[in-house]
């Protein structure tokens, strides 16, 4: 060990540039992107955008769709899809509606209860691509429709044959457990910041932004639990190597079924948690939330630098990549562009993404 | 032993056998594909497993490493009779094998590599992680003992060569403490300088008191580093030769089952 510096110089070696080291992260590509965007913005939209009420604006919808990028980024990691996670949100949605509306349960009860049933519900689907050894994508692909069609009966059933479930914010107000799940956080700061003119103030001394949304906290904080359990943990490195080769994993004793299926239960979770903030955020449940979704969350991960093929990826990248396209859905409508552009700038940059991963990958792999 | 005479059978061990696997058969269905195999590996020799394609070679091991359960036979380790249910409990007692697909995954570092699934851990409770440094640590130095400079802990796999894969997954069995290290065919897809590698690493492994098991179907190869020779065609054991008591061209008679290899020979001027 003693003679680390010497024996380590190899000639054939040329010292590595800070840039290429650089390039083999695999979330570069969403700072990247994260920065041009920025740029992008900041020429041609309304300088309010990047005034605090903007940031906020547009973090907001850039938590929700996060929240559920991170879980799917991690399944990518795991080498797996999940297409129903979107069909999820309104499952888990419709359920959560029940307990609180029509059940009258406290959140303490109906929150560890929906959570608890998208677990399963993700557990199910787990074992049925690990158990079948069919591609997740098909597997996933018939729980989109059956928890989509289930979401809808069932709504149907409660509220009578209406698709629209109303009476959450009634039912769930001065509940203690609420403001953990809405509203928003630190507005005791926030109203103070205003008073001494440090944020921006309406006319009567309120702040124009009463504080934090929650879900940008919750955001915040899976997007750091994520990335200690995967450079930091050993379940982490099992499920690199899940995703990287299943044999291989399994062959050096990684449990590579129980990190799968606890990855699609991870997924569902997520699902259930963006359902219940957005539910209590609406006050009313209905058979379209979560709409395409799934696609966005798996944009978001690509974005962020998950190769298709699993084995590859960090939650930070979902991260960023959740947060471009929340700037670009809210930024669009800061510009005098059409807002429809959103869905070309969605494909061009998912495209993008995925011809810069398989740059990056061929860099690491030292492919030639 | 089978009945063949051509080989010598060696002396009284001098070293009582880490693995003894008696009269070993394993049937799949009705394919009989070993027929009573007999096979021993003792501490610091390199006891090569010899054979052609479809042998039994992998069945043999895989039953070996627990992967398989043998029909009939017995599997002594260390002298008692063992019952392996699957890889795991094999490897808990001590018994490696690195396949020919390595385990090893190119996207990942070196290092994780090394630990995966055996993670070395600090901290208690919630705070229990992966202590990287130490594995970092471990790992550089490990490699080194095997002569590979590492550009750094976080290489990924797939920038290593065919040979250097082969001895981080060697370096990775003996650093967990194989007792009996088995490697499959671990330079059919090498070439000259690599292949000469991975017999150096072998080499240093059986310094180290390690029972070495190397199948392989290149005589020289096993030639080069073997203590004992074992060749075993069509499910059975041709016998066992210890080094100096066989020639190349025997060894390479007995794998492809005697007399064709020695018409073919005639025709490529023994040149195989």
């Amino acid at each position: 060990m003693t003679d680390t510096s010497q024996s380590a110089a190899d000639e054939r070696l040329k010292a590595e540039p800070f840039f290429s080291r650089l390039m083999k992260r695999p979330e570069l590509g969403a700072i990247a992107g994260v920065i041009l965007v920025i740029i992008f913005f900041s020429i041609t939209a309304d300088s309010t955008m990047f005034s605090l009420s903007g940031v906020i604006n547009f973090m907001t919808p850039a938590s929700q769709l996060g929240i559920l990028a991170i879980g799917a980024a991690l399944l990518m990691i795991g080498g797996e899809f999940d297409l129903s996670i979107g069909s999820m949100v309104a499952f888990a949605g419709l359920f959560f509606g029940v307990c609180v509306v029509t059940w009258q349960l406290p959140l303490i009860v109906a929150i560890p209860m929906t959570l608890i049933f998208a677990v399963s519900v993700g557990a199910v689907s787990g074992n049925l691509v690990i158990r079948s050894g069919l591609p997740s994508f098909i597997v996933t692909l018939a729980f989109l429709f059956i928890l989509r069609g289930l979401s809808l009966v069932g709504l149907k059933a409660a509220t009578g044959g209406s698709t629209q479930l109303r009476g959450v914010r009634e039912a769930v107000e001065g509940d203690w457990l609420a403001p953990f799940f809405s509203g928003d956080a630190f507005t005791g700061l926030f109203a103070s910041l205003a008073k001494m003119g440090l944020i921006e103030n309406f006319k009567n001394g309120t702040p124009k932004v009463p504080g934090i949304p929650v879900e940008i906290l919750w955001f915040i904080a899976i997007a750091l639990t994520a990335t200690y359990v995967l450079l930091r943990l050993p379940f982490g490195n099992w499920i690199f190597a899940s995703g990287g080769d299943r044999n291989a994993a399994s062959n050096s004793g990684v449990p590579v079924n129980k990190v799968k299926v606890s990855l699609f239960m991870l997924t569902a979770c997520c699902a259930a948690l963006v359902a219940i903030i957005t539910v209590i955020d609406a006050g009313s449940t209905d058979a379209r939330r979560g709409f395409q979704k799934e696609f966005e969350a798996i944009i978001a991960a690509v974005v962020g630098g998950c190769l298709l093929t699993g084995g590859y990826g960090s939650a930070i990248g979902a991260f960023f990549g959740a947060i471009i396209f929340g700037m670009v859905v809210i930024g669009l409508t800061y510009t005098d562009f059409d807002q429809d552009w959103f869905q070309v700038f969605l494909g061009g940059m998912l495209l993008i993404a995925v011809l810069f991963n398989n740059a990056i990958r061929k860099r690491v792999t030292g492919e030639r | 032993m089978s009945e063949d005479t051509t080989f010598h059978h060696g002396n009284a061990p001098e070293t009582a056998p880490i693995v003894q696997m008696k009269n070993i058969e394993k049937h799949f269905g009705n394919i009989i594909a070993l027929a009573g195999v007999s096979f021993d590996v003792r501490p610091g020799e390199c006891h090569c497993l010899l054979g052609d394609n479809g042998a039994g070679k992998s069945t043999f091991i895989k039953t070996m490493s627990g992967v398989h359960k043998p029909t009939k036979g017995e599997i002594l380790f260390e002298g008692t009779p063992m019952d392996f249910s699957n890889p795991r409990d094999a490897m808990e007692a001590g018994i490696a094998t690195v396949f020919q697909d390595l385990a090893m995954i190119p996207l990942m570092s070196v290092t994780r590599n090394f630990f995966m699934g055996r993670e070395p851990t600090k901290g208690n409770g919630l705070a229990r992680r992966f202590d990287i440094e130490t594995a970092n640590e471990v790992c550089v130095s490990e490699m080194r003992k095997m002569g590979i400079n590492l550009r750094g802990p976080d290489q990924a796999v797939g920038t290593l060569s065919g040979g250097e894969r082969q001895t981080v997954a060697i370096a990775r069995a003996v650093y967990f403490g194989a007792k009996v290290l088995i490697l499959d065919e671990p330079t059919s897809a090498l070439g000259v300088r690599q292949t000469s590698n991975v017999l150096a690493t072998i080499d240093r492994v059986r310094k180290q008191g390690i029972g070495v098991v190397f199948i392989s179907h290149n005589v020289r190869h096993a030639l080069a580093v073997g203590d004992r020779f074992t060749v075993l065609n069509r499910g059975k054991t041709l016998g066992t030769a210890r080094r100096g008591e066989i020639s190349p061209e025997e060894l390479q008679d007995l794998m492809a089952g005697g007399q064709e290899m020695a018409q073919l020979e005639g025709s490529l001027g023994g040149t195989v």
